[in-house]
């Protein structure tokens, strides 16, 4: 090395491992939100390079909807266990059971936004000041314009139009009591960098990214898992199809591609011939224009 | 293609109101295939809506609610794109007058500036404060797009006329690379394909600038400089005795073996591993994190730093510094603050205000009492403890700082060390 350079994937890794230093060091109870979806573990991933040989020094935080793929917990508790590092689990059936949040009806029902009440409880209970995130900027317009270190107001609200101007690589967290942090230390990463660096690293993903049969339902275009979760509308069957996962959420509402992209490099060759959005499978997103948008500005990450 | 090796280049866009930036950089992304059709189809529906002829590819960038209802830009957006030669990312930044702060915020971590102008209008004063900024803010490369080149018909008299008058005010400025590209935003002329309408060019294409400007020298490689962020000590009985110092370096390039000297206890000592996740670096350079371990015990904590022994920063509590006034609520000489740089903070003091520029004529007004919002002014400040620091012309991370509200703790100027 010569020329003093490094690629692009180094120095994205740089910056993501600077900022979770940063946050360990400005923050009193930082933690780092899992949701078990490839740039949560990827960001677990990052944290352990940024402390190695010491162990990650703040806890995981998975906000459980009851919704979840059974193989995105089976991957989860492995991997904390692999880490040694902390987890705390946040019900949103226990918000709801407590009357804190109220469940959808219908067949559209999903406990998407209801995950809000609970990360937002679980945060209060306890006392976290810094929540790190895997969102990255490119995956959503009003994403775009998220700072790295995101000031939230005592009820957990983004204001996007009075955000922290971020210089340099000086990042203020100071803040008020009862106030906190939401941070993005993967902001700067689009989908392609993210399996590249997978690939790079030799990180394991849940085998839901890869391709697999599955029963499925198509719904408005949108190939859903079939599972105890989701109600067959008039005119819907199940289908047994070869698909894989591209973002991973809950079961009702993250859809799949067709594919059989079934390692790193079939997967990276579909990205980038790809001509539709990650998010474009989320039903979530589909709701309004400005459907991420609201629910940021309410608390969701 | 081989992706994994490829290089980042951040740019920032400037432009003032209707110029055609958000075309512009629409244009990048979807000439260079970084649009993908579910964007596209949203944007080909609101522009239908909207009751245009065209697909107005200003909308892919357009982020929050209250901007595409007035049709604005009103904060910095970043923006994604790859070619097989490099990954970019855009700080998209507003051009009105209101907003320098963003044009700054967005400048700040720039390699490169895209200046915008409007064929059909020439230089305006909007012109003069980009171009200004990206000077103050030491932006290496500035590439100068005349855009709507279709709307004067193709000329190049007119092209030839506003490089010309540029070249007259940016003399001032000392930006050492410019480049000029008449351009149509709107009809991809020299953005990623070659104009057929203007054969008295004989420059590349923007997208070809931008994939070949020579980035690896923008770092300093001379200057050590490596501030730490906090101290890795694992506990545990294999590792018992580990004592490492995690940090990102900003300057000069350290080796295993290196005599170096910690600040502020002016110990000496030589560095005995560099590292990251237990994998050995043989050389370790900016913008790099690391984490490095010295053959001493030596007592460091966050906000020390770590350089050469023959080449030591600034150290001092007396910093002269070009501010650029982020807040709503103006400041005044003899006002507390508090002072981040690196990885070092501190309470202050702005002790004297002295001057403001006129970003316009580059012109100093003496005699001033306050600084305001998206002011850039020079002042005083003593903090209370020491700080290492070099000018910002020679080290764009150990010479900046910001400047943070004591009471709210708001993020209320930008420093430029002098």
């Amino acid at each position: 090395m010569s020329n003093y350079v490094i690629n692009h994937l180094k120095e994205l890794e740089s910056e993501a491992i600077f900022v979770i230093r940063e946050i360990a060091a400005q923050f009193e109870n930082p933690v780092l939100l899992f949701s078990g979806g490839k740039d949560s573990i990827l960001l677990t991933h990052l944290a352990k390079k940024a402390f190695y040989p010491a162990k990650i020094p703040f806890p995981l935080i998975h906000i459980d909807t009851g919704h979840n793929f059974p193989e995105t917990i089976e991957f989860r508790d492995n991997l904390v266990e692999k880490l040694g590092v902390k987890l705390i689990v946040g019900s949103v059936q226990e918000a709801i059971d407590k009357g804190r949040a109220k469940e959808e009806t219908g067949a559209d029902a999903s406990r998407n936004s209801l995950q809000i009440v609970s990360l937002l409880d679980t945060l209060e209970e306890y006392k976290v000041d810094a929540a790190m995130g895997g969102a990255r900027r490119d995956e959503e317009k009003a994403r775009a314009k998220e700072r790295f270190f995101s000031h939230r107001d005592e009820f957990g609200q983004w204001d996007p139009k009075n955000q922290r101007p971020e210089l340099w690589n000086l990042f203020n967290g100071r803040k008020n009591y009862g106030e906190h942090f939401r941070v993005f230390p993967i902001s700067n990463w689009t989908e392609m960098d993210v399996w590249e660096y997978i690939k790079l690293e030799n990180i394991d993903l849940p085998s839901l990214y890869f391709s697999h049969q599955r029963d499925c339902v198509v719904r408005d275009g949108v190939i859903l898992a079939n599972s105890e979760f989701i109600k067959l509308k008039e005119g819907e069957k199940v289908e047994n199809m070869t698909i894989r996962y591209r973002t991973c959420g809950d079961m009702p509402i993250t859809g799949a591609v067709e594919s059989e992209a079934d390692n790193l490099d079939k997967i990276i060759e579909e990205i980038a011939t790809t001509r539709t959005t990650e998010r474009g499978g989320r039903a979530d997103d589909k709701r309004a224009e400005t459907a991420m948008e609201d629910r940021k500005k309410q608390g969701y990450f | 293609m081989n992706y994994q090796d490829i290089e980042l280049l951040r740019f920032t866009t400037a432009g003032s109101v209707d110029d055609g930036k958000s075309t512009l950089i629409g244009r990048l992304l979807y000439d260079s295939k970084s649009i993908f059709q579910d964007q596209l189809d949203a944007v080909e529906q609101s522009s239908k809506s909207k009751g245009f002829d065209y697909v107005d590819l200003s909308l892919l960038t357009d982020g929050l609610k209250s901007e595409r209802e007035q049709g604005i830009t009103i904060d910095v957006a970043y923006r994604y794109f790859a070619t097989p030669k490099r990954k970019f990312i855009i700080a998209d930044t507003p051009g009105h007058i209101q907003y320098t702060r963003n044009m700054v915020t967005g400048a700040s971590t720039a390699n490169l500036a895209i200046i915008l102008i409007d064929a059909r209008k020439g230089m305006l004063e909007q012109t003069h404060r980009h171009a200004f900024i990206a000077s103050l803010l030491r932006i290496p490369h500035a590439i100068v797009c005349v855009n709507k080149m279709d709307l004067v018909n193709y000329s190049e008299e007119v092209y030839d006329g506003i490089v010309a008058n540029f070249k007259a005010f940016s003399s001032k400025l000392g930006i050492n690379d410019i480049q000029f590209i008449p351009i149509s935003a709107l009809n991809g002329d020299n953005v990623v394909n070659r104009s057929e309408n203007m054969d008295w060019y004989q420059g590349s294409t923007l997208m070809y600038h931008l994939e070949t400007v020579h980035i690896s020298s923008d770092h300093n490689l001379i200057d050590c400089r490596f501030p730490i962020q906090s101290v890795i000590r694992p506990h545990t009985l294999e590792n018992q005795d580990y004592r490492g110092f995690a940090g990102r370096i900003d300057g000069g390039v350290f080796k295993p073996g290196d005599k170096v000297k910690s600040l502020p206890s002016g110990f000496v000592s030589t560095i005995k591993t560099i590292e990251l996740n237990g994998e050995q670096i043989s050389e370790a350079f900016a913008p790099m994190s690391v984490t490095m371990t010295l053959e001493d015990e030596i007592d460091n904590s966050r906000g020390d730093m770590i350089v050469r022994e023959n080449n030591v920063p600034e150290i001092g509590q007396d910093l002269e510094v070009l501010v650029t006034w982020m807040s709503t609520k103006p400041i005044q000489a003899r006002t507390k603050v508090v002072v981040k740089h690196t990885t070092n903070e501190s309470i202050g003091m702005v002790k004297e205000l002295k001057y403001k520029i006129d970003i316009n004529t580059l012109h100093r007004i003496e005699n001033i009492d306050k600084v305001e919002m998206n002011d850039i002014a020079r002042m005083s400040i003593r903090t209370a403890k020491p700080m290492f620091y070099d000018a910002y012309k020679k080290n764009r991370q150990t010479g900046s700082l910001i400047i943070i509200d004591e009471q709210t703790n708001e993020t209320i100027g930008a420093g430029m060390i002098i």
